[in-house]
């Protein structure tokens, strides 16, 4: 379970988060929906580690992320991540990008790395990528590649950034089925996106974030088709037209 | 124009020519490894704002990027010798061509460095790898491609700048030339065919740069 509760995140003078609460339980989609600069991607972060936090407390399987005595890396090896900009690692084949995590973070053999590399290629409709340079692939390509580097290191959880935000429209779709399948799976999954009509589909909980706090939270049949709060009403007539 | 070529005397020296050129690369590869290693502290000296170490890196990168190599050889060879530290030739012109190489290299490692978006970090610390993890498989590799020609550049360079060790009588290329025309006074042959050692030595350079560069580096960048 990941539980968030009044975190709060600085840029500066700049007040990004102003008291976030949410949790998400095993199993469960939360997507998370706003404007750009509204903090849900910084969320992301936080929960990762990679940013700090100025107040609150992030606790994932009740360990707590921000805790100085907390093992960061340890901690990261259970949330899989996937970014807005595809980081796929140029200088490695597709192959070597998914069986490189496991090998050296988890000390398995070339072998056994190279296996569940295969297995999770496959698993994204990558099976025919293997000896491919990233840089010779499509964007959504390379996100399904991220996808399945991050799922290779077999995470409770998977935290994805706008992750069809960068993509061609035509290429949208094919990432889109990818997070369906995990869904299918049972993965837990923390989504922010823009993609209105994904987060209606597969969501448990929506989160609509506004200037830094959540606005409007709770399943999509009520955040989304039935919006409560005049903002969200406001936002979703915006992106839906 | 009635000039008469004559090109026994030059082909009777070769071998004298040869040691030259073998002690100008040499020197060359010598400036090039000790002028890397140093390069690198500079270039996170420099990065990392650390005082006093900051300061002493961007003086030297300054020094070294902005004066003429002549200056620094006369200050290694010369300018030493004032305050009573004698330096060989050799290692007057070596000191000086490090210092020259650390500098620039400095700033191409720091352009390296910079260049790897912060993307590249945050996707490999998400995977769980440490930052030494993160450094040993994601960063330097990509870093080296990047620098790995302007590095090839600057060896030739170096090979280039090291005839400067003609003014302090040092026995390179350049110098042994110097001394083998001043005895026959066939200046101009033996200056051709140094030329020609030297775009010989260059070329080597870059070829074997280049045909080591395609077994190092498959994907792209």
């Amino acid at each position: 379970m990941i539980q968030v509760q009044n975190v709060r995140k600085s840029f500066g003078d700049l007040e990004v988060l102003k008291g976030i609460d949410v949790e998400v339980q095993k199993g469960e989609v939360l997507s998370v929906i706003g404007g750009s600069g509204s903090g849900k991607s910084t969320l992301l972060y936080c929960i990762n580690a990679i940013e700090k936090i100025q107040g609150g407390k992030i606790l994932v399987d009740n360990i707590d992320v921000h805790d100085k005595a907390t093992n960061k890396d340890q901690l990261r090896q259970k949330l899989g991540m996937v970014f807005q900009q595809w980081n796929s690692f140029p200088h490695m084949t597709v192959l070597e990008n998914v069986a490189l995590a496991p090998q050296v973070v988890k000390k398995m053999s070339k072998a056994e790395a190279i296996e569940i590399a295969k297995k999770e290629l496959e698993h994204v409709g990558l099976g025919d990528k293997f000896d491919v340079y990233p840089t010779k692939m499509s964007g959504g390509q390379q996100q399904r590649l991220a996808i399945a580097r991050a799922l290779a290191m077999r995470p409770d959880y998977m935290l994805f950034d706008e992750v069809t935000s960068a993509l061609d429209p035509e290429l949208v779709g094919e990432v889109l089925d990818t997070l369906r399948v995990l869904r299918e799976e049972g993965m837990t999954m923390i989504c922010v996106t823009h993609e209105i009509a994904f987060a209606r589909e597969v969501s448990d909980q929506v989160a609509f974030f506004h200037q830094g706090v959540i606005e409007e939270i709770g399943p999509p049949e009520q955040v989304i088709s039935n919006p409560q709060k005049e903002t969200t009403q406001s936002f979703l007539s915006k992106v839906l037209s | 124009m009635n000039y008469e070529f004559h090109w026994n005397i030059v082909l009777q020296k070769m071998p004298e020519l040869l040691h030259g050129a073998f002690v100008t690369l040499h020197v060359s590869v010598l400036s090039m490894v000790l002028g890397i290693v140093i390069a690198v502290f500079l270039a996170i000296a420099k990065m990392n704002q650390v005082k006093p170490f900051n300061y002493v890196a961007i003086t030297w990168i300054e020094i070294a990027r902005n004066t003429p190599a002549l200056f620094q050889i006369y200050m290694a060879y010369f300018g030493l010798g004032a305050f009573g530290i004698h330096l060989s030739p050799y290692m007057a012109v070596l000191s000086a061509l490090v210092f020259i190489n650390a500098g620039y290299l400095a700033e191409t490692f720091r352009g390296g460095f910079q260049s790897i978006p912060d993307a590249q970090y945050n996707a490999s610390k998400s995977l769980g790898m440490t930052n030494v993890q993160t450094y040993r498989y994601i960063i330097l590799p990509q870093m080296f491609r990047r620098i790995y020609h302007p590095m090839t550049n600057q060896f030739v360079w170096a090979i280039l700048m090291s005839s400067l060790g003609i003014l302090v009588g040092m026995n390179e290329l350049s110098g042994e030339t110097q001394r083998l025309q001043s005895l026959s006074f066939r200046t101009l042959e033996f200056f051709i065919v140094t030329a020609v050692l030297y775009y010989i030595i260059t070329k080597f350079v870059l070829l074997s740069s280049a045909l080591i560069s395609k077994r190092l580096f498959r994907g792209e960048i």
